[in-house]
Parts: structure tokens; C-alpha cells; sequence
């Protein structure tokens, strides 16, 4: 049963220091409010994972949060780097950074297993590549019928998943439509939830193609109207293409980051505190 | 309208190598700007297919990222990553792939993980993988895109993030992947294409005032050259015009 509670108290309550959290939201729908209040929390130690660490995990890296980073691709899509998870690998700063490195694919099958409770996935992928070598959660496997070699990825079952979406009803009733990605299993994959919506309506308008998760998989809701921006939320506003070129520069440099850090972050209230 | 750079060279080339009504899995960056041209020019039943799950995106904007809004709104259909991965492209229902690299080697296998340095301390670390290993396996044939420089054409890439054809000819036969790989490599100088027999890369096409000898400097490897090699005619004002339009779309979405 979904406890309906502000962002403040949803992030103290299920979010712990050394926890293991995904946030996820393929581009679309990202939670960043929740983000940022594990920042102003102070949460350390964390290990997140992500397919895309995107603009959020370098915030969250940079602020010192994450002690270890779970991700497939980690780049300011159509931008460039990700300034602070560059400095964390390449120079230790604020702190340094262990990485386990996977594929869209085999994230995204990680995720299914962890929903699906089974101990590992199975897929066609990484074969030849240099990713087995560096990473424990990629080995070879023999399918049992047929002898063929395959890949097996283990799953993913995080403390916390975190995700983003369009409108919950007072029950919890969360319900998300558009760019879907991973946000389904990782819910489902994770041991507690924490649902941020645009807005809580008396009762969720059914719409083709939407997915709803019932309130009893789901841990914590928190409105926070915008709370996926500079991301976007499909129906409410766009990708604020413009916020994701202007992080560039601010990530570039630990002054300003550190600068945005104070006043964006630890001055400001943050969404539905 | 006649003047043109080196990139938009590349550009219209890559989009020239897209047949019209093919599916096609769309990386980010430079892939996304040719399919897109490609779709507005000679190829308008292309079918795009992007990682967020969009089957069948018509986008009327050049996307930032491969899960603008408008990729989802224009889609056939939208699916979820899982999905897209288990479903559409490891059965191999997807023609071609269309892929970015910061460095490739001679046999086409392709890094976007790590430069220099190790592993763990890399000198640079780039984004990694994204969907790239399972493009590069899956697809029917793989199309690269990538500006040609001693710094990106190398005799070893430092990770092998995608495997074109791994160490050479029966390569891709022993590690089992589906996929025929990488058929053109187009740059901003001209298009490398496997030899058949040795699987190495071989420069077959030079963009239409490009030097051999300039495409030989631009290469880490003693580059193989076709005994006849072929050249591409020079953008159009059609294409150019187009491409024009397709960039401003973006800027007019910024602004």
C-alpha cells in the first residue's frame, strides 16, 4: 500500500546511506527532484544505477553521494561528457568512483530478471567485446537444450527504485505513458519504491498504451510538479534541451559546479518539500 | 548554398548510403542527422527505430537525444527497452545499424569506452557502450560514421566496445554473431569498405576534392586502397538545402 507523503519525508524514509538505488527514465521522465533531495539529504556512500547516468548522476557524483556507479552509457546526450563523472573516474574527485559497465541490452535484461525473480538473464550480446573481462556481471553460459553459447547478465534487485511519472491517484495508483524504458521492472525489481508524479488526480483517466502500477507495489508517492525537468514528462512540458547545453559548462569547472551545488541544491526548498 | 563543409560531406554521403524502406537502428549524433536527411531526401519510407523504444519515428525536428518527445509522438509504435533489445533486434528483424566510434581499427571494431591510460584510470573516459555491442552484432549489416583522423583511426583500439570483424576473416563466424557487420565505414574523407576476402578496410571512394595521400595521413594503419577507386559527387543544392533546414530545425527548437 502506497504511503502518499512529501519528497522530504519519502527520500528519508527509503533512501539510506550505503543503499544501492536506481533512478530510472530513458531520457524521458527522469526523477531528478528526487535526485536532488538525496543531495540536500546528504546521502552517502550510495551505489546507483542507471542505464544512461545522463545530467542527474553527474549531479548525484558530484556531490559526493555515490560511492559506486551501475550504467550502461554515461554521456550529456547530443552534448558531450559528463564532466563530473569524467573528473571521478580520471581523477578521483570528490571521491573515487567504481564502475560496473554493461550494455543498454544487458541492463535492461538485468532489470526484467530482478522484476521477475530469477537469478540472472539470458540474451545474445557482448561476445567479442572487452566488457566481459572488466565486469563480474557478464559471464558465458550453455543453453541447456541446444549447447549454444549465450550470455547470461545477473539481476538487478536495488534497495530503492526511483522513478518518475505522470499522475498517481490518491490510493497510490501510479500511471506513466510515452517513453516507457526500464521503469516498469525497475519498480518491480526493487525491494522499496519511490514514485515522484506531476500531480495526484482524484482518479487516473484510462489511456491507451499506459502503464499502471497498482499502489501495492509501490512504497512511497511524492507530487513534485516538474520533477522530471530539465528531462521532460510526456502531456505535461518538453526536453529543455537548452538546461541540458547549459550543464555543460557548469559541470566543466568544481567551482561552478560547486556554486550551482549551494544554490540550486542546498539553498532551495526542492519540489513538494 | 554551393559551400559546404567536410562534415556535411560525410553527412549527405552517409545519408546516400540509406535505401529507401529499410528499418534502420539509429545511433545518436551524426547517424541521427544522415537518417534524418536521408528520410527527407531520397529516402522517405525509411524506417527509423531509435533505443528509446520508437519504432517508426517521423520527426518533423532533428532530435537532441534519442528519446526526444517527438520521437515518441511521431513513432508507429513505442515499446520499452527491453523490448526493443529482445524483441526487434536480437531476432535480427533489423536491417541495418548505424553506429558513431572514437576509434576504429583496421578489421572495423570500434571503441567508445576508454582512451589511454588503463581501464580504471583511463586518461579519457568516454560514455561506454549504450546499445552499441548488441547493433553491432545484430543488425543485418552495420553502417559507421566517423570523422577520419590519426587519433580515431587506430592499428589497435584501446576497448573493444562493438566488434566490427575482431581479429580478421572468420572471426565473426567463431564468436556466433548473426550479423553480416560493418558494410561502409563513411568519413569526412571518403568510404572504407571491408576487402572480402581479408576483411580488412579498404578505402574505396573518396569524397570529391579529397587527396588519396590526405586519407593515407588521416589513417594509424598502412591504409589499403581499391585499384579503382571511386568518387563521391559532391552534396547538392537539394541536399544541402535540406540539411540546412534539418540543422535549423534544432536551433529553432533551442531558441
Amino acid at each position: 500500500m502506497a504511503e502518499i507523503v512529501s519528497l522530504r519525508e519519502a527520500v528519508a524514509s527509503v533512501v539510506n546511506d550505503g543503499d544501492s538505488v536506481a533512478f530510472e527514465g530513458f531520457t524521458h521522465l527522469i526523477p531528478f527532484a528526487a535526485a536532488h533531495e538525496v543531495i540536500r539529504q546528504r546521502r552517502r556512500d550510495l551505489t546507483v544505477i542507471r542505464l544512461t547516468p545522463d545530467v542527474i548522476f553527474d549531479q548525484l557524483i558530484g556531490a559526493g553521494c555515490v560511492r559506486k556507479l551501475v550504467f550502461s552509457w554515461g554521456g550529456n546526450p547530443g552534448v558531450g561528457s559528463l564532466h563530473r563523472f569524467r573528473d571521478a573516474v580520471e581523477n578521483d574527485w570528490p571521491a573515487p568512483l567504481e564502475l560496473e559497465e554493461h550494455s543498454h541490452a544487458g541492463m535492461a535484461n538485468r532489470f526484467a530478471a530482478g522484476a521477475a525473480n530469477l537469478p540472472f538473464a539470458v540474451l545474445r550480446g557482448y561476445v567479442g567485446t572487452d566488457l566481459p573481462g572488466r565486469t563480474a556481471s557478464i559471464e558465458s553460459i550453455t543453453c541447456p537444450f541446444t549447447g549454444e553459447r549465450l550470455t547470461a547478465v545477473s539481476a538487478l534487485n536495488p534497495d530503492v527504485g526511483v522513478i518518475h511519472a505522470q499522475r498517481a491517484d490518491r490510493e497510490g495508483n501510479v500511471q506513466l505513458w510515452g517513453i516507457v524504458g526500464v521503469q516498469k521492472e525497475t519498480v518491480l525489481a526493487s525491494r522499496r519504491s519511490l514514485v515522484t508524479v506531476e500531480e495526484i488526480v482524484d482518479e487516473l483517466e484510462p489511456l491507451p498504451g499506459a502503464i499502471v502500477l497498482p499502489h501495492w507495489v509501490v512504497t512511497c508517492v511524492s507530487e513534485a510538479p516538474r520533477g522530471a525537468h530539465p528531462s521532460y514528462a510526456q502531456g505535461y512540458y518538453d526536453r529543455d534541451n537548452d538546461a541540458y547545453r547549459a550543464w555543460d559548462p557548469i559541470a566543466r569547472d568544481r567551482e561552478r559546479f560547486g556554486q550551482w551545488l549551494e544554490e540550486e541544491i542546498y539553498a532551495a526548498q526542492g519540489a513538494g518539500a | 548554398m554551393s559551400e559546404f563543409t567536410a562534415d556535411d560531406f560525410m553527412t549527405v554521403a552517409a545519408s546516400r548510403a540509406l535505401r529507401d524502406g529499410v528499418t534502420l537502428f539509429v545511433g545518436i549524433g551524426l547517424p541521427s542527422t544522415a537518417a534524418n536527411l536521408a528520410r527527407r531526401t531520397h529516402a522517405p519510407n525509411l524506417v527509423l527505430i531509435y533505443e528509446s523504444g520508437c519504432i517508426g519515428s517521423k520527426p518533423s525536428t532533428l532530435p537532441l537525444s534519442i528519446g526526444d518527445g517527438e520521437l515518441a509522438v511521431t513513432a508507429d509504435s513505442v515499446v520499452s527497452v527491453p523490448e526493443i533489445f529482445n524483441y526487434w533486434l536480437q531476432p535480427g528483424r533489423i536491417e541495418v545499424g548505424f553506429l558513431g566510434a572514437a576509434q576504429i581499427d583496421r578489421y572495423a571494431n570500434i571503441n567508445t569506452t576508454v582512451i589511454g591510460g588503463d581501464y580504471d584510470k583511463p586518461r579519457v573516459r568516454l560514455p561506454g557502450a549504450g546499445g552499441a555491442p548488441e547493433i553491432a552484432s545484430l543488425c543485418g549489416e552495420v553502417i559507421v560514421v566517423v570523422r577520419q583522423s590519426p587519433r580515431t583511426f587506430r592499428e589497435k583500439v584501446d576497448f573493444v566496445t562493438s566488434v566490427g570483424y575482431g581479429d580478421g576473416p572468420g572471426a565473426r563466424e567463431r564468436l556466433g554473431l548473426s550479423g553480416r557487420g560493418p558494410v561502409k565505414v563513411i568519413t569526412d574523407l571518403g568510404v572504407l569498405e571491408p576487402d572480402p576476402q581479408t576483411c580488412e578496410l579498404t578505402m574505396t571512394t573518396l569524397h570529391e576534392g579529397v587527396e588519396l595521400e590526405q586519407a593515407k595521413e588521416a589513417t594509424g594503419w598502412d591504409l589499403k586502397v581499391a585499384e579503382s577507386i571511386e568518387r563521391t559527387p559532391p552534396p547538392t543544392a537539394e541536399e544541402l538545402s535540406a540539411l540546412r533546414d534539418l540543422l535549423d530545425t534544432q536551433k529553432a527548437r533551442a531558441a
